[in-house]
């Protein structure tokens, strides 16, 4: 499974949906992922990567970490993993 | 109903190791958060707290003691004793069977926990220390309190979360003015500060990692802090048939819950809170001079509370002013309403309005008067201290000089 299969996965679970109903250009607020949610996906995607995602919930869009799509998580979590695993 | 006034105040915190450093602190304007020091503090992220230095267990409680107490514990032994000792009570058979002890906690013997899961799991060893029990259970400092002084009256734990202590006091006024008792020791004490009891708030991540900035469009989260605050509640006219010296009545208490998120603040719930104890208190929002709030920092508190305050207060809210003393003395959860309590008492007692600091730069939805950065000295009637628990418990309580 590619890194944004992983995450589809994982934003899929969170949102009750299928991953078939997930794609790249999705964005979390239209899959209905709510603040407690993005947490878990967060929590999840350390897990599953096992890398350490810089996300304060008071702001989440101050982070570096960009959250709004699933192609803008991918893109970030390739860049954490290229960063923590060298 | 019978009058509940308080004659006592003792407290050990990040500010201090009693009622007048810490209140000198608050005046001052200091902050008492910095570097955690514990063990595996290196794996953490979040490395701040409002953490009591300079304190050695030694100094306060023999080795037995010790054995016997974890630190929420000493925190509310030490904090009961200056507050009882203020007081000037002496327990008589007769006074100790109408006096109780009702404490806050959310973590209770959290410390003692983590030590031993240490030692069975991470050590490997097959064999605890025979306390652990009696040392971690929530109702813990409240029985030592009453096995000390021994009080023989109502005497227990209330745990939700950081409004423990709001709650709990609110029960022990409840109780005097019902005639319940006559006397009430109370208010509440935390010791989370060890790497389980961060280890999982930062799971939240509502936690910030370089300092507790309530109500500043800069604000990043909540900071932990430690220890606890003890009152002595006494009926009124007990109190002035003895010529104690008293601090400030009580003089309404209210308690909603939202029933509607786990973690999320609620604007509604909160006004209902703080509406229902000034209709308790039968005072109305224009003799409200000062709110202690529950001002935890994180985004959605500040904001939703300070909503909530112009709800329940109305016009009367660009008039007050309110402030969280977090961010001096970090968050003590279940203890934090104890603390809080100091401050909301010495603003109707002595004017003195403790700041909020940490304020730099003003947030539009934070529009209140929040006592940015610098005490005040102003005569306030009527002060009321906010506390809201995760779990949706909203805690409120009234106090007024005599």
């Amino acid at each position: 499974m590619s890194v944004e299969d992983k995450i589809i996965a994982i934003v899929a679970e969170q949102a009750f949906l299928e991953p078939s109903d997930v794609t790249s250009s999705s964005t979390l607020e239209e899959l209905g992922v709510d603040s407690m949610a993005l947490v878990e996906c967060i929590f999840a995607i350390e897990e599953e990567f096992d890398i350490q995602v810089p996300f304060n919930a008071n702001d989440p869009k101050a982070s570096s970490f960009d959250i709004s799509s699933i192609q803008s998580i991918t893109q970030a979590v390739e860049g954490l993993i290229t960063a923590q695993k060298a | 109903m019978r009058r509940v006034v308080i004659t006592g105040q003792g407290t050990i915190n990040a500010l201090g190791h009693d009622a007048k450093t810490t209140l000198d602190a608050m005046s001052n304007g200091v902050c008492g958060i910095g570097e955690l020091e514990f063990q595996n503090v290196d794996r953490l992220n979040v490395k701040i707290g409002g953490q009591i230095k300079d304190y050695k267990a030694d100094d306060f409680f023999n080795r037995q003691e010790i054995g016997l107490y974890d630190p929420f514990t000493q925190f509310a032994l030490i904090s009961a004793k200056e507050a009882i000792s203020q007081s000037g009570l002496e327990f008589t058979e007769e006074l100790a069977t109408h006096t109780g002890v009702i404490l806050g906690t959310a973590g209770g013997g959290l410390t003692t926990q983590d030590e031993n899961y240490r030692t069975v799991y991470e050590d490997g060893k097959n064999r605890v220390h025979p306390f652990v029990v009696p040392r971690l259970m929530n109702n813990a400092a409240a029985s030592h309190v009453s096995m000390i002084y021994g009080l023989n009256g109502p005497t227990f734990t209330v745990a939700s979360a950081c409004a423990s202590s709001n709650h709990a006091m609110g029960q022990a006024y409840h109780m005097i003015r019902s005639g319940m008792s006559d006397v009430m020791i109370t208010g509440g004490s935390e010791s989370m500060l060890c790497f389980g009891g961060i280890k999982a708030w930062e799971g939240l991540r509502v936690m910030s990692k370089d300092g507790c900035r309530p109500f500043c469009a800069t604000r990043n989260g909540m900071v932990q802090g430690e220890g606890a605050a003890v009152f002595v509640f006494e009926e009124y006219e007990h109190a002035k048939a003895r010529g104690a010296t008293i601090l400030a009545e009580l003089i309404g208490f209210a308690m909603t819950s939202d029933a509607a998120d786990i973690v999320m603040p609620s604007q509604k719930g909160a006004a209902s809170a703080i509406r229902r104890a000034l209709r308790d208190a039968n005072v109305s929002p224009e003799n409200v001079g000062y709110v202690n709030a529950h001002g935890t920092a994180t985004t959605a508190n500040d904001k939703t509370e300070c909503a909530a305050i112009r709800e329940a207060l109305g016009a009367a809210a660009d008039d007050v002013m309110i402030s969280s003393t977090k961010a001096m003395h970090g968050h003590l959860i279940g203890g934090t309403g104890g603390v809080e309590l100091l401050a909301t008492i010495a603003a109707v007692n002595d004017g003195m309005i403790a700041p909020t600091i940490n304020h730099n730069k003003i947030d539009p939805e934070c529009d209140l008067d929040v006592v940015p950065n610098t005490a005040r000295q102003e005569k306030v009637d009527v002060a009321i201290s906010n506390a809201f628990a995760f779990g949706g418990l909203n805690a409120v309580l009234a106090v007024r000089k005599v």
